[in-house]
């Protein structure tokens, strides 16, 4: 039980929020050797507003598959962090799209912002935001590691797409890099242009 | 034999329940479907839609569950795999033909997913309250074998057995899973496909002069001819003789109910499937299944840190019951704690067995989440102290 990690990741729907749990999930469960539950929200709220996936990361089998609170969130919309914003645990750590969502910073929690849908525009493909968010959770969690992640990203979107969807994560990964090496709680986010290619 | 490579997709995947399920059938070899999609199973038909064509298995989406039931009955007398997908509203209208499909003893599978009911109830969230229909659904008097995974891993390997059992005991198999298993995401290993063993349909190898559809030579299940293969062909659901014409008497009735009910009573040892821990020094033992067993392990193990001695019981095949197995416990033990998303199914089931021997708890809730394992520990505390 010590190791588990709760996750919620949401988004508005048609942001990839559950393509995004799925990835993140493959990457423990397939390519890291970990245990790793995904339930993603069903009903009228995962068409158009906000929409919600769920995970457990765990070193041992997952008994309760749900979340209570969650030890990572990453919120890429405004309303899902209304709507879970106050389930994050005390000393847990926000991941968002620093664009569309102004988090309260809470003291003893981590947070770190990235302008993922700029990101994913610099690429001209804005549907690849959630891959970006994707490289910077993998890059500000060191979760599991980047290299499962890649997998992960390669195995899980449409054929043809690869190539894209992994500069997209190297996009995201690099910018969590940067993010990492300066103080977290104080949401310094260095700009657009130190990371383009 | 061996599975069919064609629909075997070998390797380690990251699936939900449905999809595990939908490729636990394929690689079973089923390769005829008809459903009337309903949440929360419709990801099973959404995978083998888009996979049948592949490699060649028929997917039908029909006008309703009753027709959907009536395709896959049909088809499998053509000596074909076949199943139907739905969840508790569909399940109910399938039942009239489910009944059908036992007394022509047409072997198929039926995929419940379940959800909270009843009636449309929570389209979205979990329930485990159709344990009851899928074993009394229809009417007059017949057997089911019911199984009932806890994991997307499961879905998968019990899929494969549900076709297998429905080809040796010729009957209508129910796979009751759960919506939480159903949408839930986890590692699937698919191994090979000369590590999956499958059951054929035991056709039979008389001459068709000498054939009779529904005549038993030694065992309990008739030999299959495939409608269309020239063999004398006649299935009714009236009862029947073993020309598989309708006999309206007593004598023909008897015998034939006693056969249908027989077939899985006498053979339930070998049917019946149960996963045990913890049971050498057990007081008091945990029974439960599906995606409440996988909560109710958290609960037995804080239990057992706070030194309560508790064993646990997970039906993996749910009917036939392990009857034999809790009137044993029943004999050593004081009290079953029965956690279920119903308000008391397998409960009763359990109180019936243990007649009186030992106490049953039940710890019920009637669907939308799984229990907080907390409740589960109370109760298994309570019984441990009274």
């Amino acid at each position: 039980m010590s190791s588990r990690v709760e996750i919620r990741i949401t988004g508005f729907g048609g942001q990839g929020v559950v393509l995004a749990g799925h990835i993140i999930g493959c990457a423990c469960a397939i390519h890291a050797d970990r245990h790793a539950t995904m339930i993603q929200s069903f009903g009228p709220e995962a068409r158009g507003s906000a929409c919600s996936a769920t995970l457990v990361v765990s070193e041992s089998e997952v008994l309760y598959p749900y979340i209570r609170r969650p030890d990572i969130f990453v919120v890429m919309s405004g309303e899902g962090y209304e709507k879970y914003g106050q389930e994050l645990k005390e000393n847990g750590t926000l991941v968002f799209e620093q664009d569309l969502v102004s988090p309260t910073t809470v003291e003893g929690q981590r947070a770190f912002g990235v302008p993922s849908t700029r990101l994913a525009e610099s690429l001209g493909k804005t549907i690849v935001q959630n891959i970006v968010m994707v490289g910077f959770f993998a890059g500000v969690t060191e979760l599991v590691p980047a290299e499962a992640m890649r997998d992960a990203v390669r195995g899980s979107v449409p054929a043809g797409t690869e190539d894209l969807n992994l500069e997209a994560f190297e996009k995201g990964l690099e910018y969590a890099r940067k993010s990492v090496s300066q103080p977290a709680a104080s949401v310094a986010n260095p700009s657009l242009e130190e990371v383009s290619p | 034999m061996k599975a069919d490579p064609a629909g075997v997709l070998t390797g380690s995947h990251y699936l939900d329940g449905d999809f595990a399920c939908g490729e636990g059938a394929m690689a079973a070899g089923c390769r005829f479907v008809a459903g009337y999609p309903i949440t929360p199973s419709t990801e099973v038909v959404e995978r083998i839609a888009r996979r049948f064509p592949t490699f060649g298995g028929t997917f039908i989406q029909m006008e309703d569950e009753l027709a959907s039931m009536a395709a896959v009955v049909g088809a499998a007398w053509t000596g074909t795999k076949t199943m139907t997908v739905t969840s508790g509203p569909g399940f109910s209208l399938m039942m009239e033909n489910i009944g059908l499909a036992a007394m022509m003893e047409t072997p198929c599978v039926v995929v419940n997913v379940q959800r909270g009911g009843p009636s449309t109830g929570l389209p979205t969230m979990v329930g485990q309250g159709d344990v009851m229909q899928a074993r009394w659904g229809s009417h007059g008097d017949y057997e089911v074998i019911a199984l009932c995974p806890q994991s997307p891993q499961e879905a998968f390997d019990l899929t494969i057995d549900a076709f297998n059992l429905a080809e040796i005991y010729r009957l209508p198999v129910m796979f009751l899973m759960d919506e939480c298993v159903g949408h839930m995401t986890e590692k699937v290993v698919i191994p090979e496909a000369d590590a999956i063993e499958i059951e054929p349909r035991r056709l039979t190898e008389k001459r068709p002069e000498d054939f009779e559809p529904y005549q038993i030579n030694g065992g309990q299940t008739p030999e299959f001819a495939r409608a269309g293969d020239g063999y004398r062909f006649h299935t009714t659901g009236l009862t029947h003789d073993e020309r598989g014409y309708p006999v309206m008497n007593d004598e023909c009735h008897d015998a034939s109910v006693r056969r249908l009910v027989g077939k899985i009573r006498d053979n339930a040892d070998s049917i019946v499937r149960f996963e045990e821990e913890g049971m050498d020094d057990a007081e008091v033992v945990v029974v439960s299944f599906g995606i409440t067993a996988r909560v109710a392990r958290l609960a037995v193990e804080e239990a057992r840190s706070r030194g309560i001695r508790v064993g646990f019981l997970r039906l993996v095949v749910i009917w036939p019951f392990p009857e034999k197995r809790i009137r044993e416990l029943a004999g050593s033990v004081t009290a079953f704690v029965v956690p279920e998303i119903n308000l008391g199914q397998i409960a009763l089931e359990v109180e019936r067995v243990a007649a009186g021997q030992a106490a049953t708890w039940p710890v019920l809730h009637a669907g939308g989440t799984v229990h907080d394992p907390a409740a589960i520990t109370e109760t298994i505390v309570k019984a441990a102290s009274s």
